[in-house]
């Protein structure tokens, strides 16, 4: 029965990874497969099309549809300035002479006779994707993207805000369990991957935007602070194109919940070093968690693939993802088969987790998640 | 498996043992069906986390791990390494047949586009609707949106198919090439699959095919398929519903994570969970010629469906559910609305914080009694809004000459009227991980009640644990399997709610009932406002129960009218809502947690004082 558990979020010193770099429509990969990338380095560009602008010639010129073509100017494929004539009629006396103009520069895209209206497109708009870490290109897919290969360390958020960036990392609290306060905050900071402890408040949030930090990585934060930050309630977990001045990852959730140890040390053990992180989020269809990645210079890759957990077992660090004990980790000490009536009188399977501090609990499974790369 | 889901295969060789699963946004349900002398039942089940995302993104291991509770449950041999073992090789080894539905991965969204908003556009979004889409947007000509920005929208939203619709056969074509223009124009890009054409079909006027082929042919994976309002007064969905489900399966799921896998383990082509749980509410309306309303609350969505006089309607509202969407709940209730279901004092910033913590961390379970009355106040809130989405959907058709006589005169009615008539209602039929595991049936018939507020005498249901979409596409290749299991296994009737009509003060008279229970005995007490009684009886037991509403109080035949009806128990019994309907809570808070308490402790919702019986 070990097949019920929630895959945890990945906390590892040394591991390959992969990130597919993908354009969002046909374009040119401007690399190389065995290339050496940097993170900010274009590696596919493409050309975003213009937005459309339809002018309906028929109502304008009051003709019918399908004469339109005799009063154009321009035609199919024609590039058209702003306010440049495209159609017009010829009437006998000059004054009753309508002109129909380009709203947008661009170009003709189409000319419907059924309609009776014309599309205009604006100028295409270069879209660069860049390689986002420091790595190597293993793969190009013509048109497409890459594959970009990285040794690093990683750290997997639970929930973030904003897009990718990259930062030197800096420890800004002594311990896991301090709370980021305005005063944490200095000018130094400025374009840095800023480490807290438990908490991060509104406060100093307002502060790290004005420092212009590049990134914020806590424990937690409340609610009602990121509904003030992003002026919405957001409903649906589908994060990462937010424009607050900075991005945001909490590891371990809502609320003041101290940094797990192991997350606090890793990153720690890399302050000085430049991290790409991102707070892009999707928790529903093909989940994506924020994350924190250290690109390590000559390592060799070799052994630092992890290999897929098949399922939880005795000893397994796992940290507590409900309350009551929300946000404690400990290890399991005990995987009992069968069903167990848990206060609200629901029977679902549990296990046994053992703290730190000797004490146990009964968790359900669902409740738990294994700390990853442990 | 890849026949047309319109047409699903003939199966000839016995079908003894069945295993089906449900790939749901959160997770996986397997059930186990086995053939017992002569009837069939559900034996066994497993669950899994559902594995469309990293680090596995291939739904087949969260199908294969919900086999292997099964397996290990039953002691039957069903999987060697990664493959089903099909047919079955002997009394404890393999399976006849497996079979799926799937809501994973988002379900199939769809935009569909009209002419006129509340015609052609409301019926192309019931068609989508109808095969188990869920509608991220209708474009219509009137829609109020400038055409660049029509543009825009359908370029952003990347759906995994289009419908366009539009025009009745005949008509003037100009807005239907228009709306084709502009979705040539956005160039739109499905949602899975960078390279592949996304699917769109075309079921407006018939006069407009060739321009749309034109227009559309090379741009998008275009069919072609018959009219949906071929005239005004007639909607023709089935032909555009067939299309629907044959392209999710041609298109859609072939890039959705490991679906290829799954299609190929499936003995029938996989159906999308809500069409298959619709399949199954029309067939209990038809079977028992009620007037039904049926409710599916998941992780992401919340489907409705409603027979009223033979009229199926089904709509998703897709992002109210209690997991993925539980903080959307929050966002379109508000915090007041969900807190006046729960009989404790909690603060705003707490409970904001449980809430964003579900959404990012959706497989966890309440662990404690308050943690499952603050998610059942959210599960209350999510099924009302859903009911109110589903009322303004299901409605006549718009825009069709009334004709009307001289006794319209004092009673107009306009045409588009919802459908749903509360005191028409039969029956409530709930499904969904929060009814169908609540720990106590009682729990799961007054979520439904507190949210639908059902008038006069309505029967409840739930299903027991959360079977319905498999014994929908189950139904598909062998009826008689589907209705055994439904009916032996399935279907657990929680009781009926007598409830008045209107409202008074706590303590005075709402009516005066008379039970006749199936022994003879009688009990002939009055129910006053604010009161909430339970009473015993048992499922198949009939008792009869004549209610005298007190002045101004109405049991469906008017105010002050007495009514003798059957009434139906279940595993809960017979509910007398005294609450008055609307139902009013009192705004204050030690009020409301001393009204919420009194009521929670009169039908023993939760752990804790003896209920009076």
């Amino acid at each position: 029965m070990a097949h019920s558990y929630t895959p945890g979020l990945t906390v590892t010193d040394q591991t390959v990874i992969y990130r597919r770099r993908m354009l969002p429509l046909p374009g040119t990969v401007v690399v190389t497969v065995g290339d050496l990338v940097r993170s900010d380095q274009v590696v596919a560009r493409a050309e975003l099309p213009g937005k459309v602008f339809p002018v309906n010639l028929a109502n304008q010129l009051s003709v019918a549809p399908g004469e339109i073509k005799d009063y154009l100017i321009k035609k199919e494929g024609d590039v058209v300035g702003k306010d440049e004539i495209l159609a017009e009629n010829k009437p006998l006396i000059k004054w009753f002479k309508t002109e129909i103009r380009s709203p947008v520069a661009g170009t003709i895209e189409s000319v419907s006779s059924v309609t009776g209206q014309v599309l205009l497109r604006e100028p295409p708009r270069v879209l660069q994707l860049l390689a986002y870490v420091n790595g190597t290109i293993i793969e190009t897919i013509p048109q497409q993207g890459v594959v970009v290969e990285t040794t690093c360390s990683l750290v997997q958020g639970i929930f973030g805000i904003g897009g990718e960036t990259s930062g030197e990392i800096v420890m800004a609290v002594k311990g896991p369990d301090e709370a980021l306060t305005p005063g944490h905050f200095n000018s130094a900071m400025k374009d840095k991957v800023v480490v807290g402890g438990s908490f991060l408040s509104a406060e100093a949030m307002k502060q790290a935007k004005a420092v212009g930090v590049a990134g914020l990585v806590v424990g937690g934060i409340h609610d009602e602070d990121l509904r003030a930050l992003l002026g919405y309630d957001l409903g649906v977990a589908i994060t990462g194109t937010e424009q607050v001045g900075f991005t945001l990852v909490l590891t371990e959730g809502f609320g003041t919940i101290p940094m797990a140890a192991k997350t606090f040390k890793l990153l720690s053990s890399h302050v000085g070093q430049k991290a790409s992180i991102s707070g892009a989020t999707q928790i529903r269809a093909g989940v994506i968690r924020p994350e924190i990645i250290v690109p390590r210079e000559h390592t060799s890759s070799k052994g630092a693939a992890q290999s897929q957990r098949e399922g939880i077992r005795l000893g397994d660090p796992v940290r507590i993802i409900r309350d009551p004990m929300f946000g404690r980790i400990g290890e399991v000490s005990a995987l009992p088969s069968g069903l167990t009536k848990i206060p609200t009188e629901s029977e679902v399977r549990v296990l046994e987790v053992k703290f730190a501090d000797g004490q146990k609990a009964v968790i359900p499974r669902t409740n738990i998640e294994v700390i990853e790369g442990a | 498996m890849t026949a047309s889901a319109s047409s699903p295969p003939k199966i000839d060789r016995p079908l003894n043992v069945i295993v089906a699963t449900d790939c749901g946004s959160t997770t996986t349900k397997a059930i186990l069906i086995e053939k017992v002398g002569d009837e069939y039942r559900q034996t066994y089940r497993g669950e899994a986390p559902t594995t469309v995302e990293a680090p596995f993104e291939d739904v087949t291991r969260g199908v294969l791990n919900a086999i292997a509770e099964i397996e290990e449950l039953s002691g039957r041999k069903i999987l060697d390494g990664d493959k089903i073992i099909t047919p079955c090789r002997d009394d404890k080894t393999g399976v006849d047949i497996y079979i799926s539905t799937s809501s994973a991965g988002g379900g199939l969204q769809m935009m569909v586009t009209g002419v006129v908003q509340n015609m052609t556009g409301e019926s192309a979004q019931r068609a989508a609707l109808g095969a188990g889409a869920i509608v991220i947007d209708v474009l219509a000509a009137n829609d109020g949106r400038l055409p660049h920005e029509k543009i825009e929208r359908i370029r952003s939203m990347r759906p995994d198919m289009i419908l366009m619709s539009g025009g009745t056969d005949g008509g003037a074509v100009t807005h239907v090439v228009e709306m084709a223009e502009y979705i040539a124009a956005a160039e739109p890009r499905p949602r899975f699959g960078v390279t592949y054409k996304l699917p769109l079909i075309y079921a407006g006027n018939k006069e407009a095919q060739p321009q749309v082929r034109k227009i559309l042919e090379d741009k998008s994976a275009l069919v072609v398929t018959e009219n949906i309002r071929p005239v005004l007064e007639r909607e023709n969905l089935a032909p555009a519903r067939n299309k629907i489900h044959d392209l999710f399966l041609e298109h859609v799921m072939q890039q959705a994570p490991g679906y290829k896998k799954l299609m190929e383990m499936a003995g029938a082509p996989i159906m999308p969970t809500p069409a298959a749980v619709g399949l199954i509410m029309e067939a209990i309306a038809k079977r028992e010629h009620l007037n039904l309303i049926g409710v599916d609350i998941g992780g992401a969505t919340t489907d409705v469906f409603s027979v009223f006089d033979g009229l199926f309607n089904r709509t998703v509202s897709a992002n109210l559910g209690m997991s993925y969407s539980v903080s959307n709940v929050l966002a379109e209730a508000g915090l007041a609305n969900i807190m006046r279901w729960v009989p404790f004092t909690i603060d705003e910033q707490t409970l904001r914080n449980r809430i964003k913590n579900k959404m990012i961390r959706p497989t966890t379970i309440p662990q404690t009694l308050d943690e499952l009355q603050i998610e059942q106040a959210i599960a209350r809130e999510a099924l009302r809004l859903a009911l109110i989405h589903h009322k303004s959907l299901a409605t006549g058709l718009k825009g069709v000459q009334q004709e009307r006589t001289i006794s319209d005169v004092f009673e107009q009615q306009t045409s588009g009227k919802t459908l749903i008539d509360m005191l028409k209602l039969d029956l409530i039929v709930g499904s969904g991980g929060i009814l169908s595991h609540a720990p106590r049936r009682i729990q799961s018939m007054l979520m439904m009640v507190d949210a639908y507020e059902p008038m006069g005498c309505t029967r409840l249901s739930v299903d027991s644990i959360f079977m319905m979409p498999h014994l929908g596409v189950l139904s598909t290749i062998n009826e008689k399997a589907a209705t055994d299991v439904f009916v032996r296994d399935c279907m657990v009737y929680l009781g009926t709610c007598v409830a008045p009509i209107g409202q008074g003060k706590d303590g005075d008279l709402c009516a005066d009932y008379e039970i006749t229970w199936p022994d003879g005995k009688t009990t002939k007490e009055p129910l006053k406002f604010g009161e909430l009684r339970l009473f015993l009886l048992e499922s198949g037991k009939q008792a009869t129960i004549k209610v005298q509403p007190a002045k101004g109080v109405n049991m469906g035949s008017g105010a002050g009218v007495a009514v003798t009806k059957e009434v139906y128990g279940g595993v809960v019994g017979l509910l007398l809502d005294g609450r008055g309907r609307p139902l009013k809570l009192p705004a204050d808070q030690p009020g409301r947690v001393t009204a919420l308490t009194k009521w929670f402790n009169a039908v023993g919702l939760y752990p804790g004082p003896s209920i009076e019986r």
